[in-house]
């Protein structure tokens, strides 16, 4: 089958470093460009006909390539079958709503510590259940995902299940308010993090958590005889990963305003790890491609709006049948390397 | 907390957690079967299950021509409408679940992919079963006629022996006993023992790989679809969801018990009611998911292969 990913990665490595910087920044021009889009002739198609595309691009494009991404790094980096990344999507949001409703912090004294929960949660999940093997850690962590939520639901101090409402917005910055009225300014700052959020990734794969990732994924046995440290890294990768979820509920809540615990079901945990297989695991390119078909995906065709989810369900089965790697798998090598494990 | 409701009934949380339990049991085969044999979660499975409840909705209410406020009917007429109920439930989660196997893994396991992309089509499959009756049924609950009247066969230690649910653990326990038989006994059981121990020398073996993986899903089917009957006939109601927490509640009870052990699944769906029902008596309904996932936790850390251990041991992923 074609590989565009193997092929862009031949055209890449044609170039110089002038003309990458090049691709690169006119890349996050347009990127940035993305919310007016929907007002410019040729490109108005894609706009969405119930929710203003604007918005649709903050929550749920953005916000899902942002922990599909976060998501990668655990399932796609270092093979941990995690059904329960919700969590810490959960934990992020929920730090943001208490911490800013009954201590006045603002978005950006949050973010920090939002993520540091997260973090803490992520390393008090992984130390028992990533002694597991895959299959278990899977369910381990689905339950982990259920029990925050309903940790959410039945406790005073997160509203039961009326939520948290009245949650601020974060306080303008340069100039660039953050509004009801202006949902560009959320976008280029899910924007600013997502970009944020690849350079790390691909600042750690070159590195040595990186290759501890990759031989972790082909074989943990060999990785644990070559002499690393298997736990340490497995750990590091899923704080690493609640950390990116965590933020993004940080971001989340201060953007909606109103936050309940049946935002954090079961269901969005299975709708990010869909973003990160459909796209192609471990490749950060398909990782986003992917997060941003399936999230807009529903919101485009809502004129058919029952049957809706259940085109949904289709298209996962055929595209799994299709093309079970993804849209754009993995790199060849590393592929073969996966094959010959069998 | 409220810990005297233990002392006071006691017997009678047993006595549902057992019932409960045996439901968890049945539709856990539909994971565990289909994990021993594939080491694929079988995700749709949950969706089998609430496609068996609407099945004897049709049933009853269709071709049986109950309407939901007629009186309960006896004797032979109330044992056929009883038994066609079970054995339709039976054949449609049956069929459903070969049909799953073909339609969402059987092209992906013959191109040898992750199990990743069979999880992915599985959980699409899963929402488009799941999905498609919720338009059916415009997301509303949907009542089932009661035919078999709730007599009771008296009460022994505050227990009350109720004919549903004296039915449910007698037949859950016949037809574990009879699984157990075909699959420790027959031919095609060893079969399937044989593709769990190892895909590769099985087939060397000359046994028909697709033949025996399809056996699996269609006995997990059947198992589903008698839990489907147990569970309509108990509870007297079904929704287009009923099968996503029934179905993470089985496949605790699968991991639980050890996954791809059979006698496992058993004794982890019993495990898993009776902790649900005491843990929601003493805590309060609401925190019993919190519990049940405690325990497997705590199981999980100290014995990792479930309380009895897998079929088939596997160090490594």
């Amino acid at each position: 089958m074609l590989n565009i990913r193997d092929k862009g990665a031949e055209v890449w490595e044609g170039w110089n470093r002038p003309k990458r910087v090049a691709f690169v920044l006119i890349s996050i021009f347009v990127a940035g460009l993305l919310p007016f889009a929907a007002n410019w002739g040729p490109t108005s198609f894609l706009n969405t006909p119930i929710t203003s595309f604007q918005n649709v691009l903050v929550y749920p494009v953005g916000m899902f390539i942002l922990m599909a991404l976060g998501l990668n790094i655990v399932v796609g980096k270092s093979g941990l079958l995690d059904l329960g990344y919700v969590a810490f999507f959960a934990i992020g949001a929920y730090s943001q709503a208490i911490l800013s409703t009954k201590f006045g912090w603002s978005t950006w004294e949050v973010l920090p510590v939002g993520i540091g929960i997260a973090m803490f949660s992520g390393m008090l999940l992984g130390l028992p259940a990533l002694r597991l093997r895959g299959d278990y850690l899977a369910i381990i962590t689905l339950g982990f995902g259920e029990i925050v939520r309903i940790i959410a639901l039945n406790s005073k101090q997160t509203g039961g299940p009326n939520g948290v409402a009245g949650i601020p917005n974060p306080p303008a910055v340069f100039g660039f308010k953050f509004d009801l009225m202006h949902p560009e300014h959320y976008f280029w700052l899910v924007l600013g993090m997502i970009l944020l959020v690849v350079w790390m990734i691909r600042r750690f794969t070159v590195r040595r958590p990186g290759r501890a990732w990759e031989a972790i994924r082909q074989d943990e046995d060999v990785a644990a005889l070559m002499g690393v440290n298997t736990l340490v890294y497995k750990l590091w990768s899923f704080v690493i990963g609640a950390a990116v979820g965590g933020a993004a509920g940080v971001l989340y809540a201060s953007k909606v305003m109103v936050i309940s615990p049946d935002m954090f079901k079961f269901d969005v945990s299975v709708l990010i790890l869909a973003c990160v297989v459909f796209g192609g695991i471990g490749n950060i390119w398909g990782v986003i491609l992917g997060a941003g078909i399936l999230a807009y995906l529903p919101d485009r065709i809502r004129f058919i709006s029952d049957a809706r989810q259940v085109i949904f369900g289709l298209v996962l089965i055929i595209m799994m049948n299709v093309r079970p790697d993804g849209l754009l798998p993995r790199k060849k090598r590393e592929k073969i390397s996966e094959k010959s494990k069998k | 907390m409220n810990f005297s409701v233990v002392t006071s009934q006691f017997w009678s949380l047993c006595l549902q957690g057992v019932a409960l339990g045996l439901i968890y049991s049945l539709i856990s085969l539909g994971y565990t079967m289909v994990y021993g044999v594939l080491r694929l979660i079988n995700f749709a499975n949950s969706e089998v299950f609430m496609v068996g409840t609407f099945s004897i909705l049709f049933i009853q209410v269709s071709i049986l021509k109950h309407p939901l406020n007629i009186k309960p009917i006896h004797g032979f007429q109330l044992i056929g409408a009883l038994l066609l109920s079970l054995v339709g439930a039976m054949l449609v989660c049956a069929l459903l679940a070969m049909l799953v196997e073909l339609v969402a893994y059987r092209r992906l396991r013959a191109h040898g992919t992750n199990r990743l992309a069979s999880l992915i089509s599985a959980i699409g499959t899963s929402i488009f079963l799941s999905e498609s009756f919720r338009i059916l049924t415009h997301s509303r609950p949907q009542t089932s006629p009661r035919l078999l009247e709730k007599w009771t066969f008296g009460e022994i230690a505050g227990a009350n022996f109720r004919i549903d649910t004296v039915m449910a653990i007698v037949a859950s326990i016949a037809i574990f006993f009879a699984l157990d038989q075909f699959v420790n006994r027959s031919r095609l059981g060893a079969a399937i023992r044989a593709v769990s121990m190892s895909e590769e020398n099985s087939r060397l073996m000359g046994i028909n790989l697709n033949r025996v993986v399809t056996l699996t899903f269609a006995i997990g089917g059947l198992t589903t679809g008698a839990a489907a009957f147990f569970y309509t006939t108990i509870y007297e109601n079904t929704q287009f969801n009923v099968g996503f927490n029934l179905g993470i509640a089985a496949f605790t009870a699968a991991v639980l018990g050890g996954i791809g052990n059979l006698r496992g699944a058993f004794y982890g769906g019993l495990a898993l009611g009776l902790i649900e029902q005491f843990a929601s008596a003493i805590l309060g309904s609401q925190w019993k998911a919190v519990t049940v996932f405690l325990v497997l936790v705590l199981v999980l850390l100290i014995k990792p292969s479930g309380i009895f251990g897998e079929a088939v041991q596997q160090t490594r992923t």
